[in-house]
C-alpha cells in the first residue's frame, strides 16, 4: 500500500494513532494481501523444478515474496509453477490439477520446455507448451531460468494482480468458471476441444498450407 | 572394447568367448564387433552359460538397434563380471524387423525386465517369456514404435541435423504452421476419438491380479484376500481392509513425476508396480537426429542433478570411437568435475531422503547451501549452474577462470570435510532415523546383483562394484581411494554410503587439486564443430552419483549417431523397488524410495 496516504486530521481518530490509519481503496488493499501470499502448488516436473526449489531455499529465498508455503495439493494453492518440459503422458494429470484448484488461481510458465517445448519441443512425446492447454499468466524464458529469472517472473505476476479489480474478476461473476477439459491418451494425445475436428481430419486427411513464402 | 573391433572384425573367438564356440558350436559367431553374435535360439541356454561359467553375473544394458537397410533388428546386451571387474562381454542377438522377437533373458538376469518393456515400447521388439511386456515409457495404446527408423512423428523435418534451413524465404516457419493438426500430435486414418477407450491406466492395473474396477470405476479386491479367519494376508491380528493407492504422478515424496501403484492390505504393501514415462522426452530419438556435439548439452538433461558426470560418460564412449585421449589438465578437470559433482549429488540426496523422513526441509536447506557453493564453481567455468555442457570430444570447452582452483581449494580442503561430519554428527545416530530406517528396504547382494541395480544401491548391499576401480576409466587408476561399502543393504546403510562416498570424492578431489598440471591444453587437437567420428560401436560408462551411466553409441561413419542409447542407472535401479517394498509401511515405501535416489529426467530420459 505504498501509495496509500496517512490519515488526514480527523477528529474521530485520535491523534495518537493519526499515523497509524491509512485510507485505501478495497481494491489495492485486496490485491496487496493476495499477491503477498501467493502459494504456489508443490509440483515439479523436470530440471526447472531444481531451480525451484534453489529459489524457495536459503539462498534465494522465496519467503521474502510470501510465496515460501509449497502447497502439495491443488485446493490450497494459488499459483501453478509448471517447472518443466510437459509430456503427452503427463497432461492428462496437470490439466486435472489445474481444475482442482479453487480461484483465483495463476499459472507460471517456468523455462523453454513448458514455454514451448524448449530443446525437446520436436519429441513425440512433447506437448509444446503448456498454453496449448492451460492460460498462462506469466512466461519465464531459460534453459533452465535462473533463480533470479523465477523471482522476476514471479514480480511481474504481481504487477498483474495489482491491475485486477474486484468488480470485474472472473471468480465473483455468477457465471461458472468452465473447467479445462482433460485431454485423452489415445493413440496420440487427444484434445477432447478438438475431437470432432479430429474425428474429421483422419478421415480425409487435409495438407497444411504450403508456406507462402517459399511458393 | 567394442569400438577398438568395430575397424577389424575379429574373425576368432578369445578369451572368455573361445570356450563358447567349442560348447555351441554355430549358435555362437563372432561378430563384426569385439563379441558374439548368439543364434536367438539357443539365446537363453548360452547367456545361462555365460554367467554361470563365465562369471558375467550382471546385467548391464540391454537395447535394441534398427538396421533398417538390412531389414534387421538387434538386440546388444552388455554383461558384466563384478567379482573380476574389467570390460563388459557384449553379445547380441539379430532377429528380423517385422514380427522381431527374441526370447526374454529375464529369467538367467532379472534386471533385464524393465530394459526389454523399453526396448519392446521404443523398437517393438517381442520378448518372449516376458511376464509382462507392456509399454513402460509411452502410455499402452500409443501407436507405432517410435525409435524405429522409419517411424516418423508429428514435427518431423528431416532424418537428420543441421536441417537444410529453418529460414526458408527469409523467415522462420513455426513447426506449428507445417504439421495437420497444427499441433505435435498424428492420428491412425479414420480413428474416432469420440467413442475411444483409453487403455492406458487399465494395462497398469492388469499387475493387480486380485483387483478389478467395479461399476463405479473404482478399484477393488475381487475376492477379498483373506485366511479362514477372515484376516487379511499380512495381518495377523488385525481385521483390515485390501485397497490399491496410487502415489504419484504429482505427489511430493515422488522426487518428481513418478508414480507408484501399490496394493495395500491396511498399511502393509502387498504390490508396488512403479510406473513411469511421465518425463519421457524422447532424448535417444532426438539424439539420433543431432550431430554427435549437438547432443552434449542434451546430456547435461538426463540426470540434471549432476550434469558434468553425464557429460564424462558421453565424451568418453564418442572417444573411444574416434580414438582420441584429452591433454593432462583437461584430465584433472573432468576428474575435479566429475567429484564435485558426486558431492552435490549426494547431499541434495540426503537433504531430501530427509524430507521423505519427516524432518522437512531443514537439514535440506543445510545440504542445498554446499550445493549453491559447487554450483558457482560450475557456473564460473562453464556459464550455466545447472547445465554446464562442459565437455567436449578430446578435453572440455574452456580453462579454468583466474583463482578458480584457490576457490575449489577452499571449499575441498577446508569446508566440505567439516560440513560432512556437521551432517554427520547432526543425523547419523538420530534416533528416529535409525529407527525408521534400520532394517527396512533391506535388499541383499544377491538380489542388488540380480535386480542390476547399480552405484549407492548396489555397494550398500555388500558389492564393492565400482567402476572407477573395476574398469578404470580417465585418470581414475592415480588416485588413492576406497570403494565405499556397507553390508546391511537398508536404507539407512544407504543413507550413510552417501556420506562415505562423500568423504572419498573429497580424498580424490585433495589429490587430484595438489597434483593438477599448472598450465597445459585443455583440448586435444582443434576445437570442431562437428566431431568426425568412424563407423563402429561403443560403451562408453562412467560412475555416477546414480551408478553406472552408460552410453552406448553406434556410429556409421556419418555426422550423427546411428544408434544413441543411454543405459540410466536411475531407470534400472527402480527394477529392485517393488520387491524391496513389498511386505514393508506404506510409508516406508516412500523413503525407499528416496534411498535409491532417483531423477526423472534420467529414468524417463
Ligand atoms: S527448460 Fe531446460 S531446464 Fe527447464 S525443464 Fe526444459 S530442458 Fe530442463
Amino acid at each position: 500500500m505504498s501509495q496509500a496516504e496517512p490519515f488526514p486530521n480527523d477528529p474521530m481518530v485520535p491523534p495518537e494513532l493519526s499515523s497509524n490509519v491509512f485510507i485505501s481503496t478495497i481494491d489495492k488493499f485486496y490485491n496487496w494481501g493476495r499477491k503477498r501470499s501467493m502459494w504456489p502448488m508443490m509440483f515439479g516436473l523436470a530440471c526447472c523444478a531444481i531451480e525451484m526449489i534453489c529459489v524457495a531455499a536459503g539462498r534465494y529465498d522465496l519467503a521474502r515474496f510470501g510465496a515460501e508455503l509449497m502447497r502439495p495439493s491443488p485446493r490450497q494453492a494459488d499459483l501453478m509453477i509448471v517447472s518443466g518440459t510437459v509430456t503427452k503422458k503427463m497432461v492428462p494429470t496437470i490439466v486435472r490439477l489445474y481444475n482442482q484448484m479453487p480461484e483465483p488461481k495463476y499459472v507460471l510458465s517456468m523455462g523453454a520446455c513448458a514455454t514451448s517445448g524448449g530443446p525437446f519441443k520436436e519429441g513425440y512425446n512433447v506437448v509444446s507448451g503448456i498454453d496449448k492447454f492451460l492460460p498462462v499468466d506469466v512466461y519465464v524464458p531459460g534453459c533452465p531460468p535462473k533463480p533470479e529469472a523465477l523471482l522476476q517472473g514471479l514480480l511481474k505476476l504481481f504487477e498483474k494482480i495489482e491491475k485486477q479489480s474486484i468488480r470485474d474478476v472472473a471468480w465473483y461473476r455468477k457465471t461458472a468458471i468452465e473447467a479445462v477439459p482433460v485431454p485423452v491418451l489415445g493413440p496420440d494425445l487427444i484434445d477432447m476441444r478438438r475431437a470432432m475436428e479430429i474425428r474429421e481430419m483422419s478421415q480425409s486427411p487435409v495438407e497444411p498450407a504450403a508456406d507462402p513464402a517459399q511458393a | 572394447m567394442a569400438a577398438k573391433a568395430a575397424a577389424a572384425p575379429v574373425a576368432e573367438l578369445t578369451g572368455p568367448l573361445a570356450g563358447l564356440k567349442e560348447k555351441f558350436g554355430e549358435a555362437v559367431k563372432p561378430g563384426d564387433f569385439e563379441g558374439v553374435v548368439i543364434n536367438h535360439d539357443r539365446l537363453v541356454e548360452v547367456a545361462t552359460y555365460i554367467r554361470d561359467e563365465l562369471g558375467y553375473d550382471y546385467l548391464t544394458s540391454v537395447t535394441g538397434v534398427d538396421y533398417l537397410a538390412q531389414n534387421e533388428m538387434e538386440v546388444v546386451y552388455h554383461v558384466l563380471n563384478t567379482r573380476a571387474g574389467g570390460a563388459p562381454l557384449v553379445f547380441k542377438a539379430r532377429t528380423p524387423r517385422e514380427n522381431a522377437v527374441v526370447p526374454s533373458l529375464i529369467t538367467v538376469w532379472p534386471g533385464a525386465d524393465f530394459q526389454e518393456r523399453e526396448a519392446w515400447d521404443l523398437l517393438g521388439i517381442k520378448f518372449e517369456g516376458h511376464p509382462y511386456l507392456k509399454r513402460i515409457l509411452m502410455w499402452e495404446g500409443f501407436s507405432g514404435h517410435p525409435l524405429r527408423k522409419d517411424w516418423k512423428e508429428a514435427y518431423y523435418e528431416q532424418d537428420v541435423k543441421p536441417f537444410d534451413s529453418r529460414w526458408p524465404g527469409g523467415h522462420h516457419r513455426r513447426a506449428e504452421d507445417r504439421v495437420p493438426y497444427a499441433d505435435n500430435v498424428n492420428f491412425p486414418a479414420d480413428f474416432d476419438p469420440t467413442v475411444y477407450t483409453a487403455q492406458a491406466d487399465a494395462a497398469v492395473y492388469e499387475r493387480f491380479k486380485n483387483y478389478e474396477v467395479d461399476e463405479r470405476g473404482q478399484f477393488v479386491p475381487k475376492e477379498a484376500v483373506k485366511d479362514e479367519n477372515g484376516n487379511g494376508k499380512f495381518q495377523e491380528y488385525l481385521e483390515t481392509d485390501e485397497l490399491v493407492v496410487n502415489l504419484g504422478p504429482q505427489h511430493p515424496s515422488t522426487h518428481g513425476v513418478f508414480r507408484m501403484v501399490v496394493a495395500l492390505d491396511g498399511e502393509k504393501i502387498m504390490h508396488l508396480e512403479p510406473v513411469m514415462g511421465y518425463l519421457h522426452r524422447n532424448h535417444e530419438k532426438i539424439g539420433e537426429r543431432n550431430t554427435y556435439i549437438q547432443n552434449m548439452p542434451f546430456t547435461d538433461r538426463l540426470d540434471y542433478l549432476s550434469s558434468m558426470s553425464n557429460n564424462f560418460g558421453y565424451a568418453l564412449a564418442v572417444e573411444k570411437l574416434m580414438k582420441v585421449t584429452p591433454p593432462e589438465r583437461a584430465e584433472y578437470i573432468r576428474v575435479i568435475m566429475a567429484e564435485l559433482t558426486r558431492i552435490c549429488n549426494h547431499v541434495w540426496a540426503i537433504g531430501f531422503l530427509l524430507n521423505d523422513l519427516g524432518a522437512f526441509f531443514t537439514p535440506a536447506l543445510y545440504a542445498i547451501e554446499e550445493r549453491e557453493l559447487i554450483l558457482d564453481l560450475f557456473e564460473a567455468v562453464s556459464g550455466s549452474r545447472m547445465m554446464c555442457n562442459y565437455f567436449r570430444f578430446g578435453g572440455v570447452a574452456r580453462d579454468l577462470p583466474v583463482g578458480w582452483l584457490e576457490t575449489c581449494r577452499e571449499l575441498v580442503f577446508n569446508r566440505l570435510p567439516k560440513k560432512v561430519d556437521e551432517l554427520d554428527y547432526f543425523l547419523s545416530e538420530n534416533e528416529i532415523i535409525r529407527a525408521r530406517c534400520e532394517g527396512s528396504g533391506v535388499l541383499t547382494g544377491d538380489d542388488a546383483v540380480k535386480y542390476s541395480t547399480a552405484g549407492p544401491v548396489l555397494r550398500a548391499s555388500g558389492v564393492a562394484y565400482d567402476v572407477r576401480r573395476a574398469e578404470p576409466y580417465s585418470i581414475y587408476e592415480r588416485f588413492e581411494f576406497d570403494v565405499a561399502v556397507r553390508n546391511h543393504g537398508d536404507v539407512y546403510d544407504r543413507y550413510l554410503i552417501r556420506l562415505d562416498e562423500v568423504r572419498q570424492s573429497l580424498r580424490i578431489l585433495q589429490q587430484a587439486l595438489n597434483q593438477i598440471p599448472e598450465k597445459g591444453e585443455i583440448q586435444a587437437g582443434k576445437k570442431q564443430y562437428s566431431a568426425r567420428v568412424p563407423a563402429g560401436q561403443a560403451y562408453g560408462r562412467v560412475e555416477g552419483p546414480k551408478g553406472e551411466l552408460g552410453f552406448y553409441v553406434v556410429s556409421d561413419g556419418t555426422a550423427n549417431p546411428y544408434r544413441y542409447h543411454i543405459r540410466a542407472p536411475s531407470f534400472i535401479n527402480l527394477t529392485a523397488l517393488g520387491p524391496m517394498s513389498v511386505g514393508q509401511k506404506i510409508a516406508d515405501a516412500v523413503i525407499i524410495l528416496g534411498s535409491i535416489d532417483i531423477v526423472l529426467g534420467e529414468t524417463d530420459r
